[in-house]
């Protein structure tokens, strides 16, 4: 991609996402700045933008910049890669942790009105929009892989997945799709 | 032609869409909406296979899931080879190529028959007999040469595929408000009910046709309307809501606990010409709130001898095949009903021509209810009688009707039992519901659903036969399983059969009990099951296993009840009495494919690779697996193999200087105010003290005491702490520390995150290692003074952040390199660059190991296995001394932790300096020990030292510092090797390298 700094190369590089049109389409998700935060919700207040959501599951968006709640004192926070700094300004000092896994990790966008169907290939959570409604997130599996799996909107997942599980992931989705037909 | 036995009209086929099929190489023609079975039978084929022990004649007996008898072999070619298919469930296709089983070398003349000549050698606890039967030869000679062959050769049941199954199997987890199994007049108002709610609704069913028993039905109407046309109607109602799924198709074959539902669905099978990327058939994994079972009933076979001749049929599969398939099994057939519904099937046929010659009743009185209409009909009814014999090679061509030994003869060729019905309660018994016999319906049915699974079986499953009853009993649960209470609706069912009950066990088989068969899949007869009870089993269990009655494929579907019954009877006890079997999944045979689904080649595990892997795949790296991980083992350059690489590689560590892809091991940000103390308290090391920017090798124990996990923990700041694991165990240590964090040290302000991925490490190793670094870094004084050796700085190299630690594994200067993964790579590339300049080399595992070994540094898991102290490896340095408690401390005071005799890690030195030992190899104090001589400890690691020009060996021996100097015994099957104990470090003892 374009604006991605010189030497930086994505674990999905060269991988072929699985798509079919109008169906469903995978698609790496925009690069992001991803921290850690741990400790208590209250002490990052408005410096982040977005308060913590402290309903268990829930995540919060504002533009480029999200927290997702992943236990009692742990969220994940998505902002612009050229936000980095300015989120770990926001914490800095505090007797809480934020821990950069900007790299740790990769997102894929899955939409499409059979996004939940090539998920539940592998993922067994209940992914009916009345169970597992727009802005919920939790740490869940899909096939052998652990991911943490937050629904955008009525027919998009964002899934985070740890680097070096992202190709087992897409070649299952790859697998998968052939199973999606309806 | 379609079939000389066809219809001219009716049914649920289209008579225009011909197809063409072979069975056992001979063509025929069919139509689209049959099965395998019924365009046999439409062509006359009755002779489909051969019995699994006698190798007799076996014809088609049954419509579906429960056929015994006619198992097929469909071939695709390219491996799609698919054994013991059920022709009664095998959809037709264009080009359908199928072959019977079980007989050589032709359906016709099989010589495995003259198995029947030799059948009374063949009874009950034949293999019983001839596994325990006299040792010929002093050993079971005779069983392993002759029997056991001749029996494999014989006796098998289709053959298992030998190439790899070429197709691909698709997964689904699901979630419902309401399961629906079985798409039958009870699981479709079921559906109908709980629909109307607007639950979420998933109704399947194992045929291509949602219908189960209107699929056949021909003269009943439902609410003013035939029946085929409420289905169509019912069908579209379901099919039009979003929150329903049909599922045809789809067997439900195993029910788990808290309704845990797994279902087979069958995706191409049924096609001609399969899209070749296509699954071949699905898992669905269904966690349904509530279940509904509607699994309908499975007809009964009636035992008289010779029961078995291909011809003689259930009755209501007849009527299926005529009224749904308009295929006529014959043209004269003898009736023997035991149950009203026999009657039904009888009008049924006499409506498509055939010619019925007679019914026999068993019972006294008949079918007083229905008698009137066979009456009207002109066909006779003998009451009180049954079939007491039957001639015909291939195919029934006549039965002797009687009452006692004596009858007449009645020409037919085909004859069409019903015994009564008994309910599938496959899958309420595989949820642990509780069966109870009931009297009057006299069979088993659902008494209790177990605990945690919320479900009612309807219909014909659980006795409420009739298609009325069904459909009220279904609407009734579906609206239950959906919180509307007492929903009744009423159905008005014109023509319906109200009494299915009927009779169990044997009618009269009279002297010819043994070809009285009551489990056609394994042979099973009356005077089989008779002589179990003889030989004194009591429980159904164990006259199962003696006679095998149950055990085929289809799991007894249509014998059960009635071996049941006879040993009841012949022990002189009630049915329940003798107990019931275990109903186990699956209900039918599923694939392994299905089960396996993507699991297998390259998605059978996820692979982990790290960010510099690229690089080593591309020079020829050789590769091993750590876990999940797959690690650059060694560098071989031309026709180097391992030693020869690894001997190459180390010498250019020690030398000049090395590179080393580090990534794997794990690592943890601990961070917070009190991560120092919390460190503190977990690791044996004190860690308060450590200064920012300096590291400390951490040794990590269980609370026995024992080493489970190593690495260095380097402090970024005053509140934030790297943390380093062995690659194995980062994953447990994580979950170590997590644990300990909540619920020993809630008051710490401490947080972890798991930073493995986050980190590309790249070690840079030899007395070059900082010239190679020196032009890449910025903002980072190299220098020993300004850069010591266990400290880490963060810096920038090649214009990336990064954390350098100054460490070493090797005993050299050493740097280890960590980069955000994604930059891996490219600074590896980097290295690497300047690393040649140098005259380096990438080094491999393998060489890690060797060279941390010439230094004794451990490794858990290697020189460690669960039972190890610090002090037994020499590691009680690193306890601090002053510390008040950590985990495992208090262990270490233990009786058996400080006594002596422990065994403590040493070197040593083969008297041979070419032989490298065998890790594992045991150490004993003699030469040429006795058998039973407890041995002193054992070799840990042992490696060719290319530095030394020997070989060298760490090793776990009783007392082993004290006996530094001592020679010691390594006794191996090729003869004693001599060996001298040394202190543990073989290289630098002083460390002069690596503080260089």
């Amino acid at each position: 991609m374009a604006d991605r700094i010189v030497g930086r190369r994505s674990v999905l590089d060269g991988l072929v996402l699985p798509a079919r049109n109008g169906i469903v389409s995978v698609i790496e998700a925009t690069p992001a700045a991803r921290f850690i935060y741990r400790g208590d919700p209250g002490l990052i207040g408005d410096a982040f933008g977005i308060a913590l959501p402290t309903t268990p599951m829930q995540a919060r968006a504002s533009g480029a910049r999200a927290a997702l709640w992943l236990g009692p004192d742990e969220w994940l926070l998505l902002a612009a890669a050229s936000e980095a700094t300015t989120v770990a300004a926001a914490v800095a000092g505090k007797p809480a942790a934020l821990v950069d896994v900007g790299h740790r990790q990769v997102g894929l966008s899955v939409s499409g009105p059979r996004a939940a169907a090539l998920l539940n290939a592998g993922c067994p959570l209940d992914l009916d929009e009345a169970e597992f409604p727009v802005g919920m997130c939790t740490r869940t599996i899909l096939a052998k892989a652990e991911i943490v799996l937050w629904r955008t909107a009525s027919d998009a997942f964002r899934m985070e997945i740890a680097r070096s599980f992202a190709p087992y992931v897409v070649a299952f989705l790859v697998e998968a799709l052939h199973g999606i037909d309806r | 032609m379609a079939g000389l036995h066809r219809t001219n009209g009716g049914g649920r086929i289209d008579r225009k869409k011909r197809l063409s099929f072979t069975f056992d190489g001979k063509s025929y023609e069919g139509v689209a909406g049959d099965t395998l079975a019924s365009a046999l039978l439409a062509n006359g084929v009755h002779l489909v296979g051969r019995s699994y022990k006698y190798h007799r004649p076996r014809g088609i007996l049954s419509a579906g899931a429960e056929e015994p008898n006619a198992l097929v072999a469909v071939d695709r070619g390219d491996g799609r080879s698919a054994p013991n298919l059920r022709a009664t469930q095998v959809e037709l296709y264009d080009g359908l190529v199928a072959e019977s089983q079980n007989r050589w070398p032709s359906l016709a003349y099989d010589v495995g028959a003259v198995n029947g000549l030799f059948s009374p050698l063949l009874a009950a606890g034949f293999y019983y007999k001839t596994f325990m039967g006299p040792r010929l030869l002093g050993s079971n000679w005779a069983w392993h040469k002759i029997y056991e062959p001749l029996i494999r050769r014989a006796a098998g049941l289709g053959k298992a595929p030998t190439q790899p199954d070429p197709d691909r199997y698709a997964n689904g987890f699901a979630h419902c408000d309401v399961l629906v199994v079985g798409a039958g007049p009870a699981g479709l108002a079921a559906a109908l009910a709980a629909a109307e709610s607007g639950a979420r609704v998933i109704l399947c069913d194992e045929q291509a046709e949602l219908g189960g028993s209107l699929l056949s039905e021909w003269s009943i109407e439902i609410d003013g309307v035939p029946a085929a046309a409420w289905l169509a109607e019912a069908v579209r109602t379901l099919a039009a809501s979003p929150r329903v799924t049909l599922l045809p198709r789809t067997q439900a074959f195993g029910y788990f606990a808290q309704n845990f539902v797994a279902l087979a669905e069958r995706l191409t099978d049924h096609l001609a010409k399969p899209e070749p990327s296509a699954p071949r058939e699905r898992l669905w994994q269904v966690r349904a709130k509530h279940v509904v079972l509607a699994t309908g009933a499975i007809e009964r076979p009636v035992v008289f001898p010779d029961n078995d001749r291909p011809g003689i049929m259930l009755a209501d599969a007849a009527r299926t095949y005529v009224n749904r398939y308009g295929v006529r099994c014959g043209s004269r057939a003898v009736v023997v009903a035991a149950c009203d519904s026999g009657y039904a099937t009888a009008l049924d046929l006499r409506r498509a021509g055939v010619d019925v010659a007679m019914i026999v009743d068993p019972r006294p009185s008949g079918g007083s209810a229905v008698s009137g209409a066979v009456k009207a009909a002109g066909i006779a009814v003998e009451t009180g009688a049954t079939v007491i014999a039957t001639r015909g090679r291939q195919r029934v061509s006549a039965v002797q009707i009687g009452r006692a030994t004596s009858g007449t003869w009645v020409r037919c060729d085909h004859v069409l039992m019903t015994g009564g019905w008994t309910p599938s309660v496959h899958l309420f018994s595989q949820s642990r519901g509780k069966l109870a016999w009931d009297e009057a319906a006299q069979a088993f049915l659902p008494a209790s659903v177990a605990p945690g699974q919320s479900q009612r079986s309807v219909g014909a499953c659980r006795g409420a036969f009739g298609i009325a009853a069904a459909l009220e009993d279904g609407f009734a649960a579906g609206g239950e399983a959906v919180g509307w209470a007492a929903r009744a609706r009423d159905f008005k069912v014109a023509s319906d059969v109200a009494d299915f009950s009927g009779v169990l066990g044997a009618s009269n088989p009279g002297a010819h009990e043994s070809k009285a068969f009551v489990d056609f899949q394994h042979d099973v007869t009356v005077r089989d099951l008779k002589l179990a009870a003889q030989e004194g089993f009591r429980s159904i269990e164990h006259v199962k296993r003696y006679t095998t009655t149950g055990m085929a494929t289809d799991q007894g579907k249509t014998s059960n009840l009635n071996a049941l019954a006879i040993v009841a009877d012949h022990l002189g006890k009630p049915v329940p009495a003798v107990g019931l079997t275990t109903f186990r999944q699956p209900y039918t045979p599923v694939t392994f494919g299905t089960i396996a689904g993507a699991s297998r080649g390259d998605l059978f595990d996820p692979v982990r690779r790290t960010p510099c892997d690229g690089w080593a795949q591309a020079v020829g790296a050789v590769f091993e697996d750590v876990g999940a991980w797959k690690r650059a083992r060694h560098f071989p350059e031309g026709s180097e193999d391992m030693h020869a690489a690894v001997a190459r590689e180390c010498r250019i560590v020690r030398s000049a200087v090395g590179m080393f892809d580090a990534s794997t091991l794990g690592k943890i940000e601990v961070v917070g105010p009190d991560a120092a103390e919390f460190l503190e308290r977990l690791y044996i090391n004190p860690f308060q003290k450590l200064g920012v920017g300096r590291c400390r090798y951490g040794v990590l124990l269980n609370e026995a005491g024992f080493i489970i996990d190593d690495g260095v923990i380097g402090r970024i700041a005053a509140d934030r702490f790297h943390v380093t694991t062995t690659t194995g165990g980062a994953a447990r240590v994580l979950n170590m520390m997590e644990d300990y964090a909540q619920t020993e040290f809630p008051e710490l302000k401490v947080w972890l995150t798991s930073t493995t991925e986050q980190w590309a490490v790249i070690a840079v190793q030899g007395p070059k290692a900082r010239e190679v670094l020196a032009p890449l870094v910025e903002g980072v004084d190299l220098d020993a003074t300004a850069f010591p050796h266990m400290s880490v700085k963060a810096g920038r190299i090649c214009d990336v952040d990064a954390r350098i630690f100054r460490v070493s594994f090797t005993g050299e200067l050493g740097f280890e390199i960590n980069v955000p993964a994604d930059y891996g790579a490219a600074v590896w590339e980097a290295v690497w660059r300047e690393v040649q300049k140098h005259g380096g080399c990438a080094y491999g595992t393998e060489s890690m190991h060797v060279l941390r070994a010439e230094k004794g540094f451990i490794i858990v898991g290697q020189e460690t296995d669960g039972t190890v102290t610090p002090d037994d490896v020499g590691l009680g340095w690193a306890i601090g001394k002053s510390k008040r408690d950590f985990v495992g401390l208090r262990s270490l005071s233990r009786p058996d932790i400080v006594r002596s005799g422990r065994k403590q890690l040493v070197g040593l030195l083969t008297a041979d300096p070419k032989l490298v030992l065998e890790e594992g190899a045991q150490v004993t104090a003699e030469a040429k020990p006795r058998v039973g001589t407890p041995a002193l400890g054992h070799v840990t690691s042992a490696y060719w030292s290319a530095k030394l020009g020997r070989s060298i060996a760490l090793a776990l021996v009783a007392d082993g510092r004290a006996r530094i100097g001592a020679r010691l015994n390594i006794p191996m099957p090729s003869g004693d090797v001599s060996v001298d104990v040394v202190a543990p470090v073989f290289l630098d003892p002083k460390g002069e390298r690596l503080n260089g």
